[in-house]
């Protein structure tokens, strides 16, 4: 009783004097993806990409004296799993939180963290959003407590779309979307967009499928065939968009498709050789882009995971907490998410700066093809297909970024 | 005219595949009690074991192989599960399956890892059979069909034409007089509930290539084959057959439908019922709806017919 009396005082008393003296501290990170059901094999892509630069960050002492690890949670793909795991690992001591297997759950931990900051303050949370891409989180929903590494997928439409417009073989496009807060997004976007950019293109077809329950795909494309469409856009990712190209190649649909994600884990093993120049993905970087200075971690990984390095935001969310931490000279998040805002640094695609206004990551983005490799322009594969993301265009971040509508509550400093 | 051939035609070989599945869970349903929650995983073992048999001796021997592995595998979980079980009654039976289902789907992950397995289709089934208008058929849904029927047609002629098929019925019905004419009855459940894994097998075998081989592939299809097997009427090799390729057909038209009920009451001049609430609800297509069309078929069928199209009990 009395050992416990004296546990009670002393602990808090040691930890204070811990965290104030030494500056070398480890910063634990929640990893809440999922590693179970129809997308945990992206999702562990998805955590070796952020291992592999926190073993960089560790011994390269890019945090300062600080050291990162991550601690994976496994969601299950749910909102409400996400929920208690995030009060379980709140529980256990973390004060990082990394997610960004789904803009539902994005939004929902959000909310949570909210929430939690604004009762308990001196224990706040930070949360790190590497892709979720629904708009509203750094706009209607904008918070000091989150920050978005990925480009959103407006911003991603606005770059695809231009990249359309361009075309004049395009007159009929269908859209096809996962039904959720990202599919409806990048659905709206699209037909907005595309009607400012070229008003005579038609939307034939906008369909919304139930994300990861859809096995056979084939009645959609007999659908998209029916309606005369020349060009296909989906922000589809994981099996759902792997299943809707082998449908395409099945039914020989003879199409060009724009997607957000068909460069993701997986995926080009569903591609044709017959997608070669019909396919073109909208990508934060590729290996094969003009002075690529990545070549290093890419080929480490490959060598080291026997799989592809595919999304730089896993990267760029590690590089920049990184640099964070190391610039604020304390792991205390509200002093790191303060030394986050506005940070430009290098990345494997150029210059990336955190937006500090909406603390949206503002990045180049690609427009890339489906190619042969041929030593030149095409260097790196993927999935070891022979074929790999040509660089058809470089987008600088002015002509992607949008303008936010976030009216940021802030702490104080 | 080519969406409608089209749609037929994928409804039906979508439906094919999904008797060859469902086959096997009423079959064991029907002669044994045993509601088998882990089909599907015997599915996704299929997929796995071809996949792996075929990439050292290739696609055929995996074809014929890779069931015959799943069907041991089913014997030996009802040798040494179930049959112990039997006498606690069906809730122990159905908790045993039930657990398995998160058993192999760790085994699987633990041997192939959790990403898709390159699970190649041979050269032979590449290529499209023939063109209507502009779509091509693949090979390969054709003869994914013509194993699902000829696998239905082996299957009844069995059951009904030989001794064999005889003793098994006997056994369902009168075990202790089969016993007592010398037959060994619990070899017999074992027989029976190794072959409807087998079926669950050979479906893999086909799902694997017709659309991905990986750990969540059991998970994709768990819900629709209990869908198929109630619709159809849980024991009935029938009803499974005729609620598949109806389950097809559903899903292959319902995704062309782009109607919503709110559209259906502009239609009949109701629309001011819609129009003031803003009820999102309504403005769902049927097309949008339509993965989730079977599960809604399967609450109304529960409630207006509680055995099914053919079943002979209550589920």
């Amino acid at each position: 009783m009395k050992l416990n009396r004296l546990a009670q005082y002393a602990l808090p008393l040691i930890t204070a004097l811990a965290a104030g003296g030494a500056n070398a501290d480890k910063v634990r990170v929640a990893v809440i993806d999922p590693s179970s059901g129809p997308f945990a094999a992206v999702a562990a892509n998805w955590y070796k990409s952020m291992l592999m630069q926190v073993d960089a960050v560790n011994a390269q002492k890019l945090a300062g004296e600080n050291t990162i690890e991550l601690v994976a949670f496994d969601n299950k793909g749910s909102a409400q799993e996400s929920q208690i795991l995030l009060r379980t690992v709140i529980d256990q001591g973390f004060r990082y939180v990394i997610q960004g297997g789904s803009s539902a759950i994005g939004a929902v931990l959000m909310d949570a963290v909210n929430k939690h900051n604004e009762r308990n303050q001196g224990k706040e949370i930070l949360l790190l959003n590497h892709s979720n891409a629904d708009p509203e989180l750094t706009n209607a929903k904008c918070s000091f407590w989150h920050f978005r590494f990925a480009p959103n997928s407006d911003m991603a439409t606005e770059a695809l779309t231009t990249e359309m417009a361009k075309n004049p073989a395009i007159k009929k496009v269908y859209i096809v979307s996962q039904n959720y807060p990202f599919g409806q997004a990048v659905s709206r976007s699209t037909r907005e967009y595309l009607k400012r950019k070229r008003a005579d293109i038609e939307i034939v077809g906008d369909d919304f499928h139930p994300i990861g329950q859809v096995k056979d795909f084939s009645p959609y494309i007999a659908k998209i065939k029916a309606s005369g469409a020349d060009t296909v856009t989906s922000g589809n990712w994981g099996p759902d968009l792997t299943l809707l190209l082998k449908a395409a190649s099945d039914a020989d649909l003879k199409v060009s498709f724009y997607t957000y994600f068909a460069n993701t884990y997986g995926v080009p093993l569903a591609l044709s050789p017959a997608s070669a120049g019909k396919l073109k993905n909208i990508a934060s970087f590729s290996p094969n882009n003009a002075g690529f200075n990545g070549k290093e971690f890419v080929e480490g990984f490959k060598g080291k995971y026997k799989e592809d390095f595919i999304l730089l935001p896993l990267y760029n969310t590690i590089a920049m907490f990184a640099e964070g931490l190391k610039r604020a000279k304390t792991i205390d998040p509200v002093k790191v998410a303060y030394a986050m805002e506005g940070i430009k640094m290098k990345t494997f695609s150029g210059e990336m700066e955190m937006r500090a206004a909406d603390h949206q990551m503002q990045a180049p983005l690609f427009i890339t093809s489906w190619a042969k490799v041929d030593g030149k322009s095409v260097r790196y594969d993927q999935n070891d297909t022979g074929y790999g993301w040509k660089v058809e265009q470089r987008i600088e971040p002015y002509v992607a970024s949008q303008p936010t509508s976030c009216q940021m509550a802030r702490p104080p400093r | 005219m080519e969406f409608v051939s089209i749609a037929i035609l994928n409804g039906v070989a979508y439906g094919l595949l999904l008797f060859l599945l469902s086959a096997g869970l009423t079959l064991t349903f029907s002669m044994m009690g045993v509601l088998n929650f882990a089909h599907a995983s015997f599915y996704m073992f299929g997929a796995y074991f071809a996949y792996a048999i075929s990439s050292t001796i290739g696609f055929w021997p995996a074809l014929v192989l890779s069931p015959l592995l799943v069907a041991v595998v089913g014997a030996g979980v009802e040798k040494f599960g179930l049959r112990s079980l039997h006498k606690h009654g069906h809730i122990s039976e159905l908790l045993l399956t039930y657990g398995l289902t998160y058993i192999m789907a760790e085994v699987v992950q633990m041997v192939w890892g959790r990403a898709p397995v390159p699970y190649a289709m041979p050269t032979q089934l590449q290529g499209s059979l023939f063109r209507i208008f502009t779509t091509t058929f693949p090979i390969f849904r054709a003869f994914m069909m013509l194993i699902a029927v000829l696998m239905l047609l082996g299957t009844y002629l069995v059951l009904t034409r030989t001794r064999v098929g005889l003793i098994i019925q006997a056994a369902l019905t009168h075990p202790e007089m089969v016993e007592s004419l010398g037959h060994n009855v619990p070899r017999i459940f074992m027989v029976v509930f190794g072959f409807g894994c087998g079926l669950a097998g050979l479906a893999g075998v086909l799902g694997g290539l017709a659309f991905a081989t990986e750990p969540a592939m059991a998970h994709m299809v768990g819900g629709i084959i209990f869908v198929v097997v109630v619709i159809g009427g849980l024991g009935s090799l029938r009803g499974a057959l005729l609620s598949s390729v109806m389950m097809g057909l559903i899903q292959s038209f319902a995704v062309a439908i782009d109607y919503s009920i709110a559209d259906l009451l502009r239609v009949l001049h109701l629309d001011y019922i819609a129009a003031p609430s803003g009820i999102a609800l309504l403005d769902i297509t049927v097309s949008q709806l339509a993965p989730v069309l079977p599960y809604l078929f399967l609450v109304v069928i529960l409630i207006a017919r509680p055995r099914g199209l053919f079943g002979t009990r209550d589920t």
